[in-house]
């Protein structure tokens, strides 16, 4: 037996076993415990069971709410901030997007926990009462405070790219600065909004840490579900997972998603 | 209307203040108070550094923030390696290859975490192999590994590809071309891939969750347990915390600070 030579292809052996060891193969797993019961016969039973259970459809629809109202909140706050610093003229603009960045590096539990200690500070002043029990606000405001940068990288990167020659085309041409700005600007930054939403819409969906810190364990959405199954039945919660699965797929599959390998989290900074 | 365009600027950078303000608030008002003499928050009392102390003084906090630290070197480290060779191999394999590792390789960044660590951790226990350090570890590169390629990926895409060429032209070995040609031009990407998966196995708690052994905790394991559970004591741990996220943030703004200043002296000298 001769040792196969050296390319620079059989680098990627490494990488690629590595994937089907532990990517590949959990997504099999979580299939096959998906469609088993506890005898391990093949069994439609949780696929019914989930699609039958309208406490589980309603949080699926209560996460995707929430995941909505996050999103948008984040785009309204990102947009213009990502606008506004990459079309300054600022020398220092990198810093002021690097102290956007910044806060990413404390572990996301505990800015959570520092937004807890200050919520439960403003709802012990009498004009701030009701703070204590809008748990949706707090879990709300809670994802927007930690998904906001996610948000805003991709948008700064998209709008950086954007030719100045075409805004002045623009101009030139008689448009107007709303114009210039719907024409141009927003179709040309429509990936980083695409990118910017997957990187907030799915967490926002299933980080239940967020909602058990700040919403008193009362609002409950599809990552806690799947926790709670996850103690007492496996099946179950791999069917929930596998739903989650075909939902990211299909919708990144939609946005085009696997095909730019830009534009991802971070990836670019 | 030079008072208008002026007005308009200031409005702009206020939005910007304004959402800046967002972010930092509450991680420096916990600052302030991580120097108070109380554990309660909202009344200042005194100044004193008693919840450093007890920070300090806990032998359980400090092992916690070990573990953090070491685990997210670790992993970075495996993930860069990983990373770095898959992304080079990746890059000279077939279209076809190429792609389909390319795909698989998206997978955990925009899956769910959740969804990532419950398919972990049900494989672990259907394969037998039992929760420790090394599942652990696994878990933290499947999470980090795809940025590490993402972030490699666009620089081996900019490289001059003669080079490699004219280096094997030259009498160098592949594997000697590799290191002496192609590694220099990519190395931005391999720092910055590097960077991120620091970042990401710091910040993480989901994977961590399903995917630690038994009694092991991280900062994110620990802080998210004593706040939502409820342990014994909490009152102490909980005010020590405030301390720990105003070291961290004290940290991180030097390390900022630092490189930006060390940024602009190589510009400088490079001028």
């Amino acid at each position: 037996m001769k040792f196969p030579r050296f390319t620079r292809k059989t680098l990627c052996i490494p990488y690629a076993v590595f994937l089907i060891f532990f990517v590949i193969v959990p997504m099999l797993v979580i299939l096959f415990y998906a469609f088993t019961d506890d005898e391990m016969h093949v069994s439609f039973e949780n696929f019914i069971k989930f699609f039958s259970d309208p406490t589980k459809l309603s949080t699926i629809v209560y996460s995707l709410v929430i995941a909505l109202v996050t999103t948008v909140v984040c785009l309204v706050i990102a947009y213009p901030v990502a606008y506004i610093l990459a079309r300054s003229k600022l020398k220092k603009k990198f810093v002021i997007l690097m102290l956007f960045v910044l806060p990413m590096w404390i572990n996301f539990v505990l800015r959570v926990n520092a937004l807890r200690e200050i919520f439960n500070l403003l709802s012990r002043s009498p004009a701030l009462e009701w703070l204590a029990d809008a748990n949706y606000f707090k879990t709300v405001f809670g994802m927007v405070f930690d998904f906001l940068p996610f948000m805003i990288l991709p948008l700064y990167t998209t709008i950086t790219k954007i030719d100045n020659s075409l805004y002045e085309a623009s101009a030139d041409l008689g448009g107007s600065a709303l114009t210039t700005f719907s024409r141009v600007t927003l179709p040309l930054s429509m990936p980083g909004i695409m990118s910017g939403v997957t990187m907030v819409f799915l967490p926002s969906m299933t980080n239940y840490v967020v909602s058990d810190m700040l919403g008193n364990a009362k609002v409950t959405i599809i990552g806690k579900f799947i926790y709670d199954y996850f103690g007492n039945d496996w099946h179950m919660g791999s069917m929930i997972a596998l739903v989650l699965l075909v939902v990211v797929f299909l919708s990144t599959w939609l946005s085009g998603g696997f095909t730019s390998e830009e534009n991802v989290r971070g990836a670019n900074l | 209307m030079n008072k208008k365009k002026l007005l308009l600027s200031c409005l702009k950078w206020a939005f910007v203040g304004l959402a800046l303000l967002l972010l930092y608030a509450p991680i420096l008002l916990l600052a302030v108070y991580s120097f108070d003499k109380t554990d309660m928050i909202g009344k200042f009392e005194g100044f004193s550094l008693v919840h450093y102390a007890a920070l300090f003084s806990d032998s359980k906090v400090l092992g916690m923030i070990g573990n953090t630290l070491l685990l997210a070197l670790a992993a970075a480290v495996l993930s860069t390696l990983l990373g770095t060779t898959g992304a080079l191999g990746m890059f000279y394999c077939k279209k076809r290859i190429k792609s389909a590792i390319h795909v698989v390789s998206q997978i955990p960044v925009i899956n769910a975490e959740i969804v990532t660590a419950l398919a972990l951790c049900v494989t672990f226990v259907a394969l037998g192999i039992p929760k420790s350090y090394f599942s652990l570890l696994i878990g933290h590169m499947v999470i980090c590994t795809p940025f590490v390629v993402l972030s490699v990926m666009p620089k081996l895409k900019q490289m001059d590809n003669s080079l490699y060429e004219a280096a094997l032209d030259l009498g160098a070995s592949p594997f000697k071309a590799l290191m002496k040609v192609v590694l220099p031009q990519i190395i931005p990407g391999v720092i910055s891939g590097f960077m991120l998966a620091i970042t990401l196995s710091l910040d993480d708690y989901i994977v961590t969750m399903y995917t630690r052994p038994a009694g092991f905790e991280t900062i994110s394991t620990y802080v998210y347990n004593a706040t939502t559970k409820g342990n014994a004591h909490t009152a102490a741990t909980l005010s020590s915390f405030w301390a720990l996220t105003t070291i961290i943030f004290v940290i991180i703004v030097l390390f900022v600070v630092v490189s930006n200043l060390t940024g602009k002296k190589r510009k400088e000298a490079d001028r």
